[in-house]
């Protein structure tokens, strides 16, 4: 048994360009199942962590004003385990260093040690409880904006700018993602941040005293969600409810479980491509060493050697490959899950993300590496394991090539080195295959991946470049008459306007609901248009509801059903009104009406919410400053901004993923050339030594040797775009989250980058390949029989 | 019969110069000398055999002589080549201009056809034959569209002279061209690389075991313990079908 130990270890050292490269595929699909999955569990746990110790809140209800001793009927609710009253209002604030006006929500400080929505102190401390202009800031805002303990800031309350401090810098788990609602897509943190303050301190600031606008209820185990929300509104109703929601109508929650969803499913898919490709090199690999050790195998077998004993031998010598690869996996993935999870805090903002791996999910790679070697090497061991010894002792029967079909073709290339590439292409068409499926498989990560940033640069063209062309959308703290609407046109700098009237509602059909924002829009508008996927401006009919697709996929409604629309806000009506048409927008969950059908419905007058505008770039900073002072504005959104953050916020998430499977991509492609040009270069020694014994140039060699591969990656290449394609096809419809709908878009150059990515692999490989081609040794070719 | 320590072509046109090689391999402790300070002098259009038992450098002399191998001392130059100095790049381009070999194993690539393993080298040669002349010089144009595993030892052997000749070497090198053939196929082979050197003018060398072939060429060397010991020149060449084993 040491014999063959040796022998094993031998077979390794000579095989060892071929390993490696196993090792690398394998190695691959390992660090890609630890990083993501282990990602995906320390993720869930942190936020299940989290929540629990900053009790999170479980149902979330706001209102217009009501005197704090409904708390203690909301207490009453069964189900109930804890209620919070507090007063939240947005504001304009004036940023140290931030030309534009910006958005804070202010807050009431819960109660450190036993309230719901616990801050985490970061840094600096909690305010004094009387200290009238005292605020713990955002993380995330802070970090956006520069701001440091002390910091100032100042703020627009009740119509008179107020000077806040910067005390201390929390998180907040009820704020992970901060984004502002009602419209607004993307946490841009530089212009919107959360700022809690004393609770005295703010209903004294906000004329809220002794009375609350929002409340959060933890609830008791086994409570029945939806009938405490019902209760609720009920005894809300009075006090101006603008709707109760559980967790999963939370922006900031659904969110982040969003996302943290979506590593699940690339934490199985991606180790998954990767394992199989290794499988397949394995198997080559296997195949080659098993004809090439005939012989050795006849004379252990003369010897007395069992057919298990070899079929084993040859699966214990995948295994040693497997656990390199899985060792090197492992690490590797652990070095990038640390330094992911580096990344992932700051994006997340947890008080705590900890990679740490729990063992299940090594003993899973383990299995999976294992599996992965046997499923391998298990058809060429048991071609091994029975062969006859005696058949064994024979050569290989000599390679028989006919006139293959090919040569039709053929006749047409006067080349004989082509030639010879085509039949041995032809005379092995499954291994053809297999390393074809490889590249291919290579190309379509890397397009699909490339494809996966069109589309979003798409999305962010047809959502802000197409659908809002104003470069500034002004929104009034309440609805205002036509007369403030006359007042932002006069602003200096302004070179156009037009208004708008946008209503808080919540839309029901049958049981499911949805919280939204409906905007009225004018059917002669420029400014704001509703553009689909295709970059169609859909037309806004007379009356009647005009849903994004995704709106109505969520609610299961289709054109010409009856939806039912609770306004929230003013006289609260409720009515049904018909749907009219989708829109198939690529960003959000937005609900359009006609201007004038929405003015009708609310029986109001000609009221505005707010305006597009259209500015004079160079007096911009004049335009802000008057916009920071106006007491009625509630928030300025700078389109060119508002694009900025999102493509921030895109990037940032997707170009660690991108460069990673880049380089797993090459090493597929790089694994595969290499291998596949190994295995010719060993069966096919003798006439290539034969052919430089010819006078043919190192080079040339190097050119027939691969130049068989450059076939197959040429055939492969237009599968692997086909399948990158199909593959971003799939993702596109079923990649939809409410953030966005994924159109298809895949550009040349993505298409242009998998080629050369898998170009360089090559490359890479043949100068690799190419050294083995240089310590040919021409004279032992001839001394020995083919 | 003239006899001669070291081989010396007699005058005119000589292109092989070898001058003292010795070619020592050695492995771990072992040296061994395959060739020892060996001399001798090729002429243009020669036909050469070379005689000596197994192990006494014949391969490796003919290796040397084709640019396959170094000598590890001594001089070889053909013409203006100085091959003891060349690197791979100058050794690849004298083969690739001036040199044919057949082996003993003919060496034929088996994804070609016979036409095709020959057209593979007129593509690179400088001074190529047309490839179906030289199918039809070794008799095998009605094989040409078969590929080497539909092929007899003798023919894929023709296949290979055929091969080797097409880019009109300056000199055919042949190591056991005869070694795997039965006595009739053997002659047949032999028949051609006389044609060759006489039609073509080529320089011919063969090693053989079998002594009778001594009797086409020019001249006969015999080697011993990687020496030479004697080079014989034959007043009258035999025709190869006059050769009886
Ligand atoms: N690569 C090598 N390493 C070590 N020794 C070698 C090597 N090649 C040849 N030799 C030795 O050099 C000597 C000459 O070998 P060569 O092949 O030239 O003999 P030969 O005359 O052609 O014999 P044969 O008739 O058996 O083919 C032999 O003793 C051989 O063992
Ligand atoms: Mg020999």
């Amino acid at each position: 048994m040491a014999m063959l130990h040796r022998k094993l270890a031998r077979d390794l050292a000579h095989l060892r360009g071929q390993s490696a490269a196993i090792v690398l595929v394998l190695a691959c699909g390992v660090a890609a199942f630890v990083t993501m999955r282990a990602m995906y569990l320390s993720l869930l746990r942190s936020q299940a962590t989290y929540y629990a110790r900053y009790r999170f809140a479980d149902v979330f209800a706001e209102l217009k004003r009501a005197p704090n001793w409904v708390a203690g009927r909301i207490r009453e609710i069964p189900g109930v385990a804890q209620v919070q009253t507090r007063v939240v209002m947005d504001v304009t604030l004036n940023v140290p260093g931030l030309r534009e006006p910006a958005v804070g929500r202010l807050i009431s400080m819960p109660a450190s040690e036993s309230g719901l929505n616990a801050l985490f102190l970061r840094r600096g401390r909690f305010p004094e409880p009387d200290a009238p202009n005292e605020v713990i800031a955002s993380e995330a805002f802070a970090a956006a904006n520069h701001l440091r303990l002390g910091s100032r800031l100042q703020a627009i309350i009740r119509g008179r700018w107020q000077q806040l401090t910067v005390a201390g810098i929390a998180l907040s788990p009820e704020y992970i993602y901060e984004i502002r609602g009602g419209g607004s897509l993307f946490p841009d943190n530089r212009r919107f941040g959360v700022l809690w303050m004393p609770p005295k301190a703010l209903a004294a600031a906000l004329d809220m005293k002794g009375a609350f606008n929002s409340a959060a209820v933890s609830l008791r185990p086994g409570a029945n969600e939806a009938e405490v929300i019902a209760a609720m509104v009920r005894i809300l109703d009075r006090y101006g409810c603008l709707g109760a929601y559980g967790r999963a109508d939370q922006i900031s929650h659904r969110f982040i479980s969003d996302e943290i969803s979506q590593n699940r499913i690339s934490a199985l898919i991606i180790p998954a491509i990767f394992l199989l490709v290794a499988a397949l090199l394995v198997h080559l690999s296997f195949s080659r060493l098993v004809s090439m050790q005939r012989a050795e195998i006849a004379v252990l077998k003369a010897f007395g050697f069992t057919s298990r004993r070899i079929a084993i031998h040859y699966l214990h010598f995948s295994l040693v490959i497997a656990a390199a690869g899985y060792a090197l996996g492992c690490a590797v993935g652990w070095v990038f899950g640390v330094r992911l999870a580096a990344v992932y805090a700051e994006f997340y903002r947890f008080p705590l993300l900890v990679y740490r791996p729990e063992p299940g999910v090594f003993l899973w790679a383990g299995i999976i590496s294992a599996g992965t070697a046997i499923a391998g090497a298990l058809a060429p061991a048991v071609r091994a394991s029975a062969l006859p010894p005696a058949e064994a002792m024979r050569p290989e029967a000599p390679q028989r090539f006919r006139p293959g079909r090919m040569d039709r073709l053929n006749a047409r290339f006067h080349s004989a080195a082509l030639r010879m590439m085509l039949r041995n292409v032809e005379r092995r068409p499954w291994r053809a295959l297999a390393s074809g499926f490889a590249i291919c498989t290579a190309i379509m990560i890397i397009v699909v991946e490339f494809g996966l940033f069109d589309s979003l640069d798409r999305i962010m063209e047809l959502g802000f470049r197409d659908a809002q062309r104003s470069d500034i959308t002004v929104t009034f703290n309440e609805a205002r008459s036509t007369r403030a609407a006359q007042e932002l046109a006069r602003l200096p700098g302004v070179l156009a306007s037009e208004t708008f009237r946008a209503v808080p509602v919540r839309l029901r059909f049958e049981h499911r609901s949805r919280k939204t924002s409906l905007l009225g829009l004018s059917a002669d508008g420029r400014m704001r248009l509703m553009i689909d996927q295709e970059g169609r401006r859909a037309r806004m009919p007379p009356d009647g509801l005009i849903l994004s697709t995704t709106l109505a996929e969520l609610l299961r409604v289709r054109p010409g059903d009856s939806l039912q629309v609770e306004v929230l806000e003013g006289r609260r009506l409720v009515r049904r009104l018909p749907v009219t048409a989708l829109v198939d927008e690529p960003l959000g969950t937005s609900a359009y009406m006609n201007r004038r059908a929405l003015s009708r419905m609310l029986a109001e007058g000609a009221l505005v919410s707010g305006a597009f505008l259209q500015a004079d770039t160079s007096q911009q900073q004049v335009l802000y400053q008057r916009l920071k002072n106006l007491p009625a504005v509630a928030a300025v959104t700078v389109t060119r901004t508002a694009l900025d953050s999102f493509r921030e916020t895109v990037d940032r998430s997707m170009a660690i993923s991108l460069w990673t499977l880049m380089v797993f991509a090459a090493i597929i492609a790089a694994g595969m050339i290499y291998n596949g040009a190994r295995i010719a270069l060993s069966e096919r020694a003798r006439e290539l030594a034969t052919l430089r014994i010819l006078g043919f140039t190192r080079r040339e060699i190097i050119a027939v040797l691969l130049g068989e591969q450059a076939l197959i990656m040429a055939a492969a290449l237009p599968f692997g775009f086909l399948a990158g394609y199909g593959l971003l096809a799939l993702l596109a419809a079923r990649l939809h989250t409410e953030l966005y709908r994924m159109p298809l878009v895949l550009r040349t150059a993505s298409y242009g980058w998998a080629f050369v990515m898998v170009l360089v692999a090559a490359v890479v490989s043949g100068l690799l390949v190419g050294q083995r081609i240089a310590r040919l040794d021409l004279i032992a070719v001839l001394k020995a029989r083919e | 019969m003239a006899t001669a320590r070291h081989g010396t072509a007699d005058g005119t046109d000589v292109v092989f110069h070898v001058h003292a090689v010795s070619k020592t391999y050695q492995t771990g402790d072992v040296t061994v000398a395959a060739l020892r300070s060996v001399s001798l002098d090729l002429a243009a259009g020669e036909f050469v055999v070379i005689l000596g038992p197994s192990g006494s450098g014949k391969s490796t002399l003919l290796n040397i002589l084709g640019g396959l191998d170094t000598p590890t001392a001594g001089d070889v130059r053909f013409r203006d080549h100085w091959l003891s100095q060349a690197g791979d790049a100058g050794l690849t381009r004298f083969r690739r201009e001036h040199v044919g070999f057949v082996f003993q194993f003919y060496n034929l690539i088996p994804s070609l056809t016979a036409l095709e393993n020959v057209i593979l080298v007129t593509e690179i040669a400088r001074h190529p034959m047309d490839a179906s002349e030289a199918l039809r010089r070794v008799g095998l144009t009605e094989r040409r569209n078969h590929f080497p595993s539909q092929l007899s030892g003798g023919e894929q052997q023709r296949v290979a002279i055929a091969r080797a000749i097409a880019k009109t070497p300056d000199i055919l090198l042949c190591d056991e061209p005869t070694g795997a053939l039965d006595y009739p196929t053997a002659k047949l082979v032999l028949d051609v690389l006389a044609q060759v050197n006489q039609q073509l003018r080529t320089l011919v060398a063969v090693i053989t075991h079998n002594t009778a072939i001594a009797a086409m060429a020019d001249r006969v060397v015999r080697l011993r313990s990687g020496e030479i010991i004697e080079v014989t020149r034959n007043a009258a060449k035999a025709r190869p079908d006059e050769l009886e084993w």
